[in-house]
């Protein structure tokens, strides 16, 4: 096999967990020969790479390449594997990794295959591929002469390698058609209490809770285990929560080591971004409801008996 | 101004998925279908900008007859009309939906105007292959950007925001252009039973385009095994409050 090329993102001269996990997908793959790690303008980001797998990292410079462009760094990755003649391209399975990888197949007239968990090597090349938010898998042949694909996040380990990467700065061929779409503005987000994608526990409620109000017994409870409150589709639609609180394949993934989920089914949409909870309890009045099954603890009952009954125990608990 | 929306029908799973009995599909016998919640923001925000600057909102997909349904659905909603493009049920990979979609967008411009924006969701809500709307974009030569949760119209522009560590970058496209949205964007309507009566009477218009063959071609789907658990019972009603309370000591959560 011909050498691979890995797109390695990042942010603040750190390339992101996923780049690295592609460039360990790389070394499987080309165990012998080069792995290829393209890193655009954050040059801080090219130290170590060797370490990571890589044995040759091309590091873009350009003047116009301060602001994000993903355009041009699809220029920039499809450009360099036609140099460099690789067989397989890799990026990282983000939105910034799946944007760029497609811009870049879109250029070539090549296919794409997003969120890949497996790949072997063959001829057609095979993967294995997410869909449904990872509820169901799908496998696929690519027939194309160079294989674009994503790795899906923590899919495949970052492995550390004994390597040390030579670096080779070049400046790529950018013209205006490239940098029309780019970042002209950035708005700093408001800080907020407990983020939902990296808190310890979450409570969520769904359509169990009845009502935006009903979210206040959820939000005691939160607020007595320094939680974040989460919730399902079913709620967002609603209006009783802002979808910045959803749970799921289109809201937000999270892994605290406890779930609680209220008045929630447990639809796979909604369990694709509740799986990395360590623990799950369930609180539901159905006792058959598919969250039984992905579940560690559960009671069964009507949760606005339930969660304030959990509350006061709490406070007794403490002895408040 | 002209607007385009790209969904997709998609089988409303909940619990557990079961496949047909070669694998290459989701067994929808007992399933309804649906819009994928991404595209239900796609819609709204097409019938959101022709409330606010007047024009013609259009909605097309490429899928099964049973897919007229949510061509309704949207019609529903307010888009004007309709394109169905036609299939037996085998599924597109995204590269051949993409130059279908192209196809169509060429031919209903020919016959009545560009459209100032085509709007699409960020990824299919089964499939997810987060190529479409990019593969559109450079096949017709327009700027197109991807997850973006805000949007602004302007003077030939369009602003939209991506959300992004630490708050949201904002980038300005200049029309006509492409966009995919993603969930969050804006809070979608529900059909009013006046706007599903409407819907009923609202021009579809119908093909049948041929499926290429498939580079990115779909070999089986797999229902990863996840270890089927059975939850323990903590209790029933309030009165399993403190067998929780014991379970929360022992995870060290409180
Ligand atoms: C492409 C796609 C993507 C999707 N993405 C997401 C996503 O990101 N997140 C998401 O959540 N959903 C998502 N969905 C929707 C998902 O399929 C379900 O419709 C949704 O998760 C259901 O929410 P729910 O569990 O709150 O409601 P329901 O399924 O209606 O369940 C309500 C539950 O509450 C219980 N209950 C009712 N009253 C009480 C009470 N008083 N006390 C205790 N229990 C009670 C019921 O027994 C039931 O189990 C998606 C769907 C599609 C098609
Ligand atoms: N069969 C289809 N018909 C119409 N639009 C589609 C179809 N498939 C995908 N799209 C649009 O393209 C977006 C991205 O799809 P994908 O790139 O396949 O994940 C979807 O959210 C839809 O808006």
């Amino acid at each position: 096999m011909g050498p691979v090329l890995v797109l390695v993102t990042a942010s603040g001269g750190v390339a992101d967990e996923v780049a690295l996990q592609g460039l360990a997908l790389g070394r499987r793959l080309a165990p012998s020969g080069p792995v290829h790690a393209l890193v655009i303008a954050d040059e801080a980001a090219t130290t170590g790479l060797g370490a990571w797998g890589a044995t040759q990292v091309h590091l873009a410079r350009h003047a116009a390449l301060g602001a994000q462009a993903p355009d041009a760094a699809a220029r920039i990755l499809d450009d360099l594997a036609t140099q460099l003649e690789a067989d397989i391209v890799i990026g990282p399975g983000t939105e910034a990794g799946n944007t760029i990888l497609a811009r870049a197949a879109a250029r070539a007239d090549l296919p794409f295959a997003a969120n890949c968990t497996a790949v072997r090597a063959g001829n057609p090349l095979t993967v294995t591929r997410l869909r449904w938010g990872g509820s169901l898998l799908e496998e696929a042949a690519i027939h194309a002469a160079r294989a674009m694909l994503s790795v899906a996040p923590h899919a495949i380990p970052a492995t550390p390698a004994d390597g040390v990467a030579t670096i080779a700065p070049f400046t790529p061929e950018l013209d205006d058609a490239d940098l029309a779409v780019r970042v002209v503005d950035r708005v700093a987000a408001v800080a907020g209490g407990v983020s939902l994608a990296e808190a310890k526990v979450v409570v969520s409620g769904g359509r169990g809770v009845g009502s935006a109000d009903g979210f206040k017994q959820i939000e005691e409870l939160a607020g007595l285990l320094g939680a974040a409150v989460g919730c399902s589709r079913a709620v967002t639609i609603a209006g009783w929560r802002s979808h910045t609180d959803q749970v799921g394949q289109t809201g937000t993934k999270i892994a605290p080591n406890l779930y609680i989920a209220c008045g929630i089914s447990g639809a796979t949409q909604h369990m694709a971004g509740a799986k990395g909870s360590r623990k799950i309890l369930a609180i539901n009045k159905d006792a058959e409801a598919p969250i039984m099954s992905a579940a560690d603890y559960a009671v069964i009952g009507d949760l606005h008996q339930v969660v304030p009954a959990i509350s006061a125990e709490i406070r007794r608990a403490r002895g408040a | 101004m002209k607007v385009l929306v790209c969904i997709k029908s998609v089988p409303a799973v909940a619990g557990r998925i079961m496949l047909t009995a070669d694998a290459r599909a989701i067994d929808t016998r007992h399933l309804g279908f649906a819009i994928g919640p991404h595209e239900e923001c796609a819609v709204e925000q097409a019938v959101r900008l022709i409330e606010a600057h007047g024009g013609e909102a259009v909605v097309v997909t490429l899928g099964p007859a049973q897919a007229l349904e949510q061509l309704r659905d949207a019609l529903a909603l307010g888009i004007a009309r309709a394109i169905h493009l036609v299939t037996d049920g085998e599924e597109w990979d995204p590269e051949s939906t993409a130059a279908a979609l192209v196809d169509a967008i060429r031919a209903d411009e020919g016959a009545s105007g560009p459209f100032d924006l085509v709007l699409l969701g960020n990824e299919a809500g089964d499939s997810a292959g987060y190529q479409v709307a990019v593969r559109i974009g450079r096949a017709l030569g327009r700027p197109t950007i991807t997850a973006v949760k805000g949007m602004t119209m302007g003077d030939g522009s369009v602003r939209c925001e991506q959300e992004v560590d630490g708050g949201r970058d904002v980038y300005e496209l200049r029309l006509p252009a492409i966009a995919a949205v993603l969930e969050g964007i804006n809070l979608p309507r529900f059909p009013s039973v006046p706007g599903r009566l409407r819907a009923k009477s609202k021009p579809v218009e119908v093909s049948q385009p041929a499926r290429p063959v498939q580079h990115l071609e779909m070999l089986r789907l797999v229902v990863p095994q996840g270890a089927a658990k059975q939850a323990e019972i903590l209790g029933r009603g309030p009165e399993a409050a403190p067998a929780v309370v014991a379970v929360l000591q022992n995870l060290g959560v409180i």
